[in-house]
């Protein structure tokens, strides 16, 4: 099957900073992909790299098996729901879902029709007569979402879409993104900081550091094997363990992760190794206890319901030796 | 000092200073009426409306007016092309030179009239050109430039550069983006623009008076207005004259505040 | 990548190709958008003050009043004679004068309108500086005109509140006085104040409203009381944007001749010397030194403003 969207060693550099620094990448068509990274690692200027925004400095981008370094943005099967939305102010809802159609001449009541029928989508019908300005946050992240799908693209590019939304709005949005996506089948392409929302909703995930990407793979895989610190840092907390103190804890001397939930704490005297709790942090549904064992810091995280220790208390730490991963590099 | 209660001192000062400079155009009002036409005598004599018929009757007026509305209207428009394009550049990019084109913008206004009006005729002079409507209208639009350049560049600054990019995301050339997006967003700004170069070249008279000649074809309304000031004729006629002059640019002006008092740049910051 | 969904047009066709070399190409955009504008104040402005300078180093034959086109200092030598080093000194005179007057006005509006005037208030404040500033010059000097003429208002007030001996004892000083307000130094002095003054008002008012307010409360805190707070906390504050305003009311006033010629005792400046000898003398070497005048006075003025931090409050 021919990727939707293949990087070829792409690299962007701005004079002297490696915003993209040779990145090969492939996405499935009709998968929901999820660029997650840092601010400044690179994952924003990838997205604009495909919609044409910004033209690699060395590299190739395929998109559905052509190259695309002839293609102008306008000519690219590819549409982008922009971070602020860039609705446009002097025109009604209708106008701006139906701007895609009109701008390639299609007639006055066809494109309402398509229109209306986009809004319907987004779950805006009626909404067609006013002006952005009369919306709210969510309702013109719905207006971007209609207007982007309104030519029928073949990819979809989503940058930071919920970053302006607040949490509650965020976590339904998330729901109806997935769900839209798997009605339409279309390839979405999400750039996101934000992991808890690249882990749920996306099939395979790029880790983004420094212009580079740092792993790929399915959401399980990048949180349960990251390939290096930074990834296991970055994607849920991870502990990461330096090869001597991976051997203290009973493995080989290599660089390994060992997530803060895997993590028993046993208030009697066993255990692999001892250690103190040195801070609690309370997080609704668990508790992150802080540990000094022996000069090394770890976090282990208990369910709620489950007996607290005590700050300045002594006690034994136990996993599961599948839960201690070891990584390919530091 | 008490921060919500003016001082007495201040509040006279500033509403006396506002009155010192409102009061004075009154006066041309008040004289248009006045039965006296040989001196500026006050209070005048007795109050008449016939001015206005005499204006209207007279012969030397209609030309110059006509020759400012033409050199204004052209004056602007060229403006309007010129400040846009250079507006659109500078909002775009970032590049080599940005500072000295922006101050190039600003030098004929920022520097006195009589250096551009006699720069302009030093170079009329060098290059043998004839003085005519258009070696006017030449400077004008010169000086026009920037009025429409300060406000379409903050507009553009406003306008941001997402909303092009998504245009041209949903399939729109050069000229769609242009034409559904930017001119829609640009317009009341342009509007403005225009209007105040309007009334800065229509009440213009340093420059012209360097760049107009001295024959009849090629005066305008104020330097019509000026000759009345130096070899007065019948006094109240220059002050229907007159009235006609601040209206065509007071209308224009308070237009332009309008447009633009929604957006947070209002225009006529920078004259 | 994908046609659009109607036949192309020829233009439609230009069009998208157009699109594409912008994209691939944004300095080629850019030059087209620039060049318009850059060629005509390259060649009409940037060209015209080389005109200038060029003619400024020309002279005129005493004897033909040809001007000679052959390179000189001899013009600008001229400039040091008595007669025109007297109006060179007249002019920069009057707009250290003008300048000055103007700040005092203006202050106490700026003040007002930046710190006390809210919400409808601000809005006639500002509508109240800007419709001066805007509406017509020639009307407004024309306005003075009436006022200062020898039957006019001001002499019809004098003498109505028995301040007539007052006003002709102003008038009989030497100098500044003259036969009537509208011949007298007083006059154009006092126009010039007016035409002006809008320019002062406007950088100082913004430069006021940068001041914040927390500054002056905590100066009278300290136990500062209102002028001492005035004179070492808010004056040097808004120091950039009256330094600003004064750039405004300094040229303009060098480079006017209108005023002078109108209102005034027919004593030179220099934008009346430019002005005639330009026109009626023939003389365009020496007009276009004089005009060189001003440029090196704002020049000086604008490297000191620079160095005061004045231009943040443009």
């Amino acid at each position: 099957m021919i990727p939707a969207v293949e990087f070829r060693s792409v690299s962007r550099h701005f004079g002297a900073v490696k915003a993209v620094d040779k990145v090969d990448l492939t996405i499935e068509e009709g998968s929901f992909f999820a660029m997650l990274g840092p601010s400044g690692s690179g994952k924003t200027t990838c997205l604009r790299l495909i919609s044409g925004f910004e033209s690699p400095t060395a590299g190739e981008i395929r998109i559905f098996g052509e190259a695309s370094g002839a293609v102008p943005p306008n000519r690219r099967n590819v549409n982008t729901v922009f971070q602020d939305y860039a609705l446009f102010p002097h025109m009604n809802v209708r106008d701006n879902v139906a701007y895609g159609l009109m701008v390639k001449g299609v007639g006055r009541s066809a494109r309402h029709a398509k229109a209306e029928e986009m809004l319907a989508l987004v779950h805006l019908d009626g909404f067609g007569e006013r002006k952005p300005a009369q919306l709210s946050g969510g309702q013109r992240q719905r207006v971007a979402l209609a207007r982007a799908l309104v030519n029928e693209p073949k990819v979809l590019l989503l940058d930071e879409p919920l970053g302006a939304l607040d949490l509650k709005l965020r976590e339904a949005m998330q729901d109806e993104l997935k769900s839209l996506q798997q009605r339409l089948g279309i390839t979405f392409v999400f750039v996101t900081h934000d992991q808890g929302e690249a882990l749920s909703m996306a099939d395979r995930v790029a880790v983004f550091a420094d212009g580079r990407v740092a792993q790929v793979g399915t959401p399980a895989e990048i949180y349960e094997q990251p390939a290096n610190r930074f990834v296991a840092d970055f994607v849920g907390c991870s502990n990461v363990l330096p090869p001597d103190q991976t051997q203290r804890f009973g493995g080989p001397a290599r660089w390994a992760s060992l997530r803060p939930e895997a993590i028993r704490l046993d208030p009697g005297q066993g255990g692999t190794v001892r250690g103190r709790v040195t801070g609690l942090r309370y997080l609704g549904a668990a508790t992150r206890v802080v540990l000094d064992c022996g000069g090394h810091e770890l976090a282990a995280q208990i369910p709620a319901g489950a007996a607290v220790p005590a700050v300045g208390e002594e006690v034994g730490l136990g996993w599961q030796v599948q839960s201690l991963h070891l990584m390919e590099k530091e | 000092m008490r921060s919500d209660r003016p001082p007495f001192i201040l509040t006279a000062g500033a509403i006396g200073g506002l009155l010192f400079l409102h009061l004075p155009i009154l006066l041309i009002f008040l004289y248009a009426f006045t039965t006296e036409e040989k001196s500026y005598q006050f209070p005048p004599p007795g109050l008449t409306t016939e001015w206005f018929g005499v204006a209207w009757n007279r012969a030397d007026i209609w030309p110059p007016l006509w020759l400012s509305v033409k050199v204004a209207t052209i004056a602007s428009c060229l403006a309007l092309i010129l400040g846009t394009l250079c507006a659109a550049a500078m909002a775009r990019a970032r590049f080599f030179g940005r500072d000295t084109i922006s101050l190039l913008v600003i030098l004929p206004i920022a520097l006195p009239g009589i250096i551009t009006g006699m720069s302009l005729r030093s170079a009329f002079a060098v290059a043998d050109i004839p003085f005519s409507m258009w070696t006017i209208m030449l400077g004008h639009a010169t000086f026009c430039i920037v009025i429409v350049y300060n406000n379409a560049v903050a507009r553009f600054r406003r306008l941001g550069s997402s909303m092009l990019e998504a245009s041209a995301d949903l399939g729109a050339n050069a000229f769609q983006t242009f034409r559904f997006v930017i001119l829609p967003n640009l317009g009341t700004a342009l509007l403005a623009g225009g209007m105040l170069a309007f009334a800065l070249s229509f009440d213009e008279v340093i420059v012209t008076t360097f760049t107009a000649g001295t024959g009849n074809a090629a005066k305008t309304l104020p330097i019509w207005m000026l000759d009345e000031l130096v070899r007065p004729r019948q006094r109240p006629v220059t002050n229907v004259v007159a009235i006609v002059v601040f209206m065509a640019t007071f209308l224009p002006i308070l237009a332009a505040y309008y447009l633009t008092s929604g957006a947070e740049e209002t225009a006529g910051g920078g004259k | 990548m994908m046609p659009a969904s109607s036949q192309p047009t020829p233009a439609r066709e230009i069009a998208e190709r157009l699109t594409a070399l912008f994209w691939k190409r944004p300095g080629i955009l850019l030059a087209l958008l620039l060049a318009p504008p850059l060629l005509w104040l390259g060649v009409v402005y940037v060209g015209s003050l080389i005109a200038l300078l060029w003619q400024s180093f020309y002279s005129i034959d005493p004897f033909s009043g040809v001007v000679v086109r052959e390179f000189t200092l001899k013009t600008y030598g001229e400039l040091l004679l008595p007669q025109n080093y007297d109006i060179i000194l007249r002019t920069v005179t009057m707009a250290a004068a003008v300048t000055l007057a103007s700040a005092v006005l203006a202050f106490p509006i700026a003040f007002y309108a930046a710190r006390f005037a809210k919400g409808r208030w601000k809005a006639v404040f500002y509508l109240g500086v800007m419709l001066p500033l805007w509406s017509s010059y020639l009307v407004k000097v024309y306005a003075w005109k009436l006022i200062l003429a020898k039957e006019g208002i001001v002499t019809w007030a004098a003498n109505g509140i028995g301040a007539g001996s007052l006003l002709d004892a102003v008038l009989s000083i030497p100098v500044i006085g003259g036969n009537s307000l509208s011949t007298s130094f007083i006059g154009t002095f006092t126009v010039f104040v007016y035409v002006w003054l809008p320019y002062m008002i406007l950088p100082m008012q913004a430069s006021l409203e940068r001041v914040p307010k927390s500054m002056l409360e905590a100066s009278a805190d300290l136990g500062a009381g209102g002028l001492r707070t005035l004179w070492s906390v808010t004056l040097p504050l808004a120091l950039p944007g009256i330094i600003a305003g004064s750039i405004f009311t300094f040229s303009l006033t060098l480079g006017d001749y209108i005023i002078p010629q109108i209102i005034g005792n027919s004593a030179n400046f220099i934008g009346m010397a430019v002005y005639s000898l330009q026109g009626t003398a023939g003389n365009i070497p020496l007009a276009a030194a004089f005009a060189v005048i001003p440029i090196l006075i704002m020049l000086v003025y604008l490297a000191i403003a620079r160095r005061l931090g004045a231009f943040d409050a443009l």
